[in-house]
């Protein structure tokens, strides 16, 4: 007979799941009470557990300043950054492996401004989902032809555009057998730090979905649904690439909107 | 005009690191610039342990009050694209630092003109919506003691929201995303 302790009992994707519905039951109840849709994930969210103890459990204080510096925001230009940061595809002597994705859209604030001229960056996992970081130890090939990290400007209509490649589906360790959908991380600035937004675009139709806690946190359906690009047809080029489009807007008050000029 | 419903925030994660941060991305102040202050601390969460995954960006403005920046705080070589750091010259009152293996974090910036607070916004892994904060700088306080934030928390509250003065132009400030028991949890902030 044994005497060494048994391990803990593995914590379940189904365990997991069942923690995910309970989540949407309780919002469900909420907007069933008359509560405004809560767009964003609450920081407590229990079934993504690296947010246990990384969450305040204070209510944030409403900071209502018209003079609060955060109103205002740092700006970007054309030193920090060159024509190849946007293509993932050519960073490197030659090509990556994967699916030559395109993916392009609008940053907008909530009054549907353009945000101009502003820092968009991402990063991503290879196309077998292996990331270019020496804290990734996910036993999936490194492709020496793909980074995986870019940057652009915004336009004067807000819009940003990057290739790159379809990034794979990868495991982490939330709870046994979790794997993560195939994401791309963006982060943002808007014309005031307030708007600041760093957050993950997903793939349509992506079967890991419903057992992803990250994806989950999200409660609101329709939210959930803004983090999924659309495939669009008419982005996709004929013999080399696939498009998808991706709409961002920003939340947050901003004192510094100019109407014209800029 | 229909109000759009805003994109949805998602965790920062653990792999940003070879991504976001950026060569003198810690030191918005220009090297020896004798008025540079340094502030520094750790991230801890609510087991008390430092948080070696999290990143800081810093707002503010400039020594003069001017809030409109300077862009460039990423100079990239024409020829080979690499990260050349800042230019020297320009003061973007902008600064990014990941915390390192102990949590730990420090930023070189100049003292900031007309307000006596620098702007923080934390991410982390773990973290699924950042954190806005601020860091008061005791001798700015000093010189314009009412603020309307610091007025209104309580005392143990505000006290998580001041800088101690360590030494000659040094500052500590440590974040405590949740209170471990004995320590008072940050005053995080919203803005509607
Ligand atoms: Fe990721």
């Amino acid at each position: 007979m044994s005497t060494r302790p048994q391990d803990p009992p593995a914590l379940t994707q189904s365990a997991i799941d069942a923690e995910i519905a309970a989540e949407r039951d309780a919002y469900a109840e909420r907007l069933a009470d008359g509560l405004p849709p809560v767009h964003h994930p609450d920081r407590g969210y229990r079934p993504y557990r690296s947010s246990v103890l990384r969450h305040p459990e204070q209510p944030l204080v409403a900071v209502d300043d018209p003079e609060a510096v955060e109103l205002s925001g740092p700006v970007f230009g054309v030193t920090d950054v060159t024509a190849l940061d946007s293509d993932l595809t050519r960073q490197h002597l030659h090509e990556p492996l994967g699916e030559r994705t395109t993916v392009t859209g609008r940053v907008l604030d909530r009054e549907g401004r353009p945000v101009r001229g502003q820092l968009v960056e991402v990063w991503q996992a290879n196309a077998s989902g292996r990331y270019a970081h020496q804290r990734d130890d996910h036993p999936a090939p490194l492709d020496p032809n793909f980074t995986g990290v870019g940057r652009c400007l915004t336009g004067e209509d807000g819009a940003y555009a990057f290739t790159t490649i379809k990034p794979g589906a990868y495991p982490w360790r939330n709870h046994d057998n979790a794997w993560r959908p195939a994401h791309i991380h963006f982060s943002l600035f808007g014309t005031a730090f307030t708007q600041r937004l760093v957050t993950q675009m997903y793939f349509p139709g992506d079967p890991l979905f419903p057992h992803d806690p990250i994806l989950q946190s999200v409660t609101d359906e329709s939210a959930r649904q803004r983090l999924v690009a659309a495939y669009d047809h008419s982005l996709s080029s004929p013999e080399w690439s696939l498009g998808y489009r991706w709409d961002i807007v920003l939340d947050g008050p901003s004192a510094t909107w100019v109407e014209e000029g800029r | 005009m229909t109000v759009r419903r805003p994109t949805p925030s998602q965790t920062v994660g653990p792999f940003y690191g070879y991504a976001l941060p950026f060569p003198e991305g810690e030191t918005p102040a220009a090297a020896h610039h004798p008025d540079a202050v340094t502030v520094h601390g750790n991230v801890h969460d609510g087991a008390g342990a430092p948080v070696p995954d999290a990143l800081l960006e810093f707002w503010q403005p400039g020594p003069d009050g001017s809030r409109t920046g300077a862009p460039g705080s990423m100079r990239r070589s024409p020829t080979d694209a690499g990260f050349l750091g800042r230019n020297g010259t320009d003061f973007t009152g902008f600064a990014r630092v990941a915390t390192d293996a102990d949590g730990h974090f420090a930023v070189r910036t100049l003292p900031p003109g007309g307000v006596p607070y620098l702007s923080v916004v934390v991410f982390a892994r773990g973290l699924l919506h950042h954190l806005h904060t601020r860091v008061y700088l005791p001798r700015a306080l000093a010189e314009a003691p009412r603020d309307a934030l610091l007025d209104s928390l309580a005392e143990e509250r505000r006290r998580t929201l001041l800088a101690d003065e360590e030494g000659e132009r040094r500052y500590r400030f440590d974040v405590r995303l949740q209170s471990d028991g004995t320590h008072e949890e940050t005053v995080f902030l919203a803005f509607e």
